[in-house]
């Protein structure tokens, strides 16, 4: 078992690509099929495509706060690689590389980003959460489904995510606490990225590391190279598959870095040396996945070029759509707080409707 | 039919819906094998067993929380707050969650849940035992609150709220847990949610209570029932949605309108009713439209709860000062 051969306290990360995109050791790397790396390696790079085009929109004024991802596509898309359309996904807010491989359109992730609450009412068949903004207390959701699961007798496992700041909310150790007591079918998996927003991970605690955490809750815990999208992988397929057998929850340490800002309204450089993050560039995710698949003779340069520029032309037709989405209507805001409108708000509804009507505003 | 009290008819009601649906699942701190500390699960994880009503860590926002995924998950979770004065670690979900989902997702998660928990003072406890708060989750759009005051309303509500497809807060004045007792029907049945009561009629005045303070408002009227006033009086039943029509149509009638609770004064439930009587009767009153509350103040430890404590003579007294004006 990976949880047994890594144990963090005696500071050991599973690691299994160098950054050249080496394997490191052969007996390490996860059994996936060819199409299924290409299906993981073009998510990934979807992801980025994705994300620089979501920055010059914002910077264009064409898109509100946004969430970058750059340089953590290995540990969203690995994670979620090892789960099946059956189980669910239980996000924080920077994820989209999980939400894209979930099967979570792009043009709803936009919208969501764009000002837009239908940019979370998923497809029918995407068994995912909407984004949570109160850190960590989406963790405690996570474990109810994994609860619900647990008595229904089903064999579903639910992906909970969570950053390296959330680790220090009461709710991440009342979540886990839970999982461990009621032996849900749960992967935490905490996007260690270093920072949130400008509080270095030392500032989150004196443990060594993350996912140490999990000791005093009784269940397993790994540190793995969240850079690196076999290890990720590795590590979560391990733990999707001890859950779906019953033998409860899990956690993982990703270690990843943020090579973005927080959102589009902070300014990174107040708070780090640009040395820092030439280093993890080095170490990104994507380059190394792609020199290993060039490696095998599954993918080469062309193909990426022609492949980035596809993505590139799909992201601008989603976001034009969603640009031509406009505002939401005045009865969208009223009509889902409750299943039927109260009294109350069908009286304050009709009063502002009338009010506009006469064209006012 | 069976003789019951109000926690009695929490008891009979939880368990009829777990006979009835299957998808109904009941836990909190102490709720499973002692069967609560107010008895109100008793009995019921013999009977369902220990997967649909359980103990839970000590962590009210871990209970919350994880009712939000059951609720996601098909289930109907009915969790209990040991006391209203220990939600408040558990309000990161009930404010930031718990109202929002169905919103947030545009409809396609809704909350089927029902958070219950003992509230009110005159139990003589120690802090954070004798709050009442329903002004704050009045205040959140998307939850409904839900007060019985008489074991026959308290099982016909809550098997309402376990049925209603949105969040309900369920507060259950524990002062009159086992102040007295009602037949209640052994059949199915549920009171609607948003709905007052008229308890009784009456032609001077409108008084409007919940909760404990129903009775308490009944002795004030017998107190008074010589002296020539005719209360009409309201239990209101559900906190949110408010029922303003039946407000409105009485004190539209009576002229009068009082109402009476034991949440602070100062943005408190009162202050919105009357703010409903002055939009919806403001033409009709003989009388300024009164509270009579609790006190601004942090509520006193027992020996100074007294004071905190809506007797039915200061109800009578209010009466009669309106009525006079």
């Amino acid at each position: 078992m990976l949880v047994d051969q890594f144990n963090p306290l005696e500071g050991k990360m599973l690691s299994i690509l160098d950054k050249d995109g080496n394997v490191k050791d052969k007996k390490l790397v996860p059994k996936i099929e060819d199409e299924k790396l290409i299906e993981i390696y073009k998510t990934m790079l979807l992801t980025r495509v994705a994300d620089i085009k979501a920055l010059q929109y914002q910077r264009q004024g064409r898109m509100l706060t946004y969430a970058p991802n750059q340089g953590q596509e290995a540990t969203q898309v690995g994670s979620i690689a090892a789960s099946e359309e059956k189980d669910w996904l239980v996000p924080a807010f920077r994820e989209l590389g999980a939400w894209l491989y979930k099967g979570v359109p792009l043009e709803q992730i936009f919208l969501y980003w764009y000002g837009n609450e239908s940019g979370s009412d998923f497809p029918e068949n995407v068994k995912m959460l909407p984004i949570s903004v109160p850190i960590a207390s989406q963790l405690n959701h996570a474990v109810g489904i994994g609860m619900a699961t647990n008595i229904k007798g089903e064999d579903e496992v639910t992906l909970a995510y969570v950053g390296d700041g959330g680790t220090s909310q009461g709710e991440f150790s009342e979540a886990l606490n839970f999982a461990g007591v009621f032996n849900t079918p749960t992967v935490f998996i905490i996007s260690n990225n270093q920072f949130a927003i400008s509080v270095p991970r030392k500032f989150q605690t004196k443990a060594k590391t993350l996912a140490q955490k999990s000791i005093g809750f009784g269940i397993p815990g790994i540190q793995v190279d969240g850079n690196d999208v076999l290890a990720v992988y590795a590590a979560t397929k391990e733990a999707v598959d001890r859950a779906r057998k019953g033998e409860g929850p899990t956690l993982i340490e990703t270690v990843t870095y943020r090579l973005g800002p927080h959102t589009t309204s902070d300014d990174p450089k107040i708070y780090r040396e640009d040395v820092e993050v030439e280093e993890w560039k080095e170490k990104d995710p994507l380059i190394r996945f792609r020199k290993y698949l060039i490696d095998k003779n599954l993918w080469d340069e062309e193909k990426d070029e022609k492949q980035k520029e596809e993505f590139e032309n799909i992201v601008n037709s989603n976001f034009k759509k969603v640009e031509e989405s406009g505002k939401i209507s005045l009865e969208k805001i009223f009509k889902y707080n409750y299943e039927e409108m109260t009294p109350e708000l069908i009286e304050q509804y009709e009063e502002y409707k009338n009010y506009i009507e006469k064209g006012v505003k | 039919m069976p003789l019951l009290n109000n926690i009695s008819a929490i008891n009979h009601a939880l368990d009829k819906e777990m006979e009835r649906d299957k998808s109904v699942v009941v836990y909190g701190e102490d709720v499973g094998f002692e069967g609560g500390v107010f008895r109100a699960t008793a009995g019921l994880q013999k009977k369902h067993g220990v997967d649909r009503c359980f103990d839970t860590p000590l962590a009210e926002s871990g209970i919350v929380g994880s009712a939000v995924g059951m609720a996601v998950n098909g289930m109907k979770p009915v969790v209990e707050m040991q006391f209203s004065g220990f939600v408040l670690p558990a309000m990161n979900q009930i404010l930031g969650h718990v109202a929002r989902y169905r919103n947030r997702t545009r409809g396609r998660y809704n909350l089927p849940m029902v958070i219950r928990m003992p509230y009110g003072g005159g139990v003589r406890a120690l802090e954070h035992h004798s709050e009442s708060m329903e002004d704050i989750f009045a205040q959140t759009p998307g939850l409904k609150v839900v007060i019985p005051s008489t074991p026959y309303d308290t099982k016909g509500l809550l098997l309402a709220a376990i049925r209603d497809p949105d969040p309900v807060i369920f507060l259950e004045p524990k002062r009159i847990y086992r102040a007295f007792k009602q037949d209640v029907p052994e059949e199915d049945y549920t009171l609607p949610i948003g709905k007052a009561k008229i308890v009784q009629e009456g032609e001077d005045i409108t008084v409007v209570v919940w909760g404990a303070l129903v009775r308490e408002a009944q002795k004030a009227i017998k107190e008074i029932e010589d002296e020539g006033i005719s209360v009409e009086l309201i239990d209101l039943r559900t906190i949110s949605p408010l029922d303003k029509e039946t407000i409105i149509e009485s004190v539209q009638k009576t002229g009068r309108f009082l109402v009476v609770h034991e949440a602070f004064k100062s943005f408190g439930p009162g202050a919105e009713l009357i703010s409903t009587v002055n939009e919806g009767a403001f033409l009709y009153l003989e009388a300024p439209p009164t509270r009579l509350t609790g006190f601004d103040i942090t509520i006193p430890l027992p020996k100074g709860e007294h004071h905190f404590i809506i007797e039915p003579k200061q109800i009578a007294d209010k009466i009669r000062e309106i009525v006079s004006f």
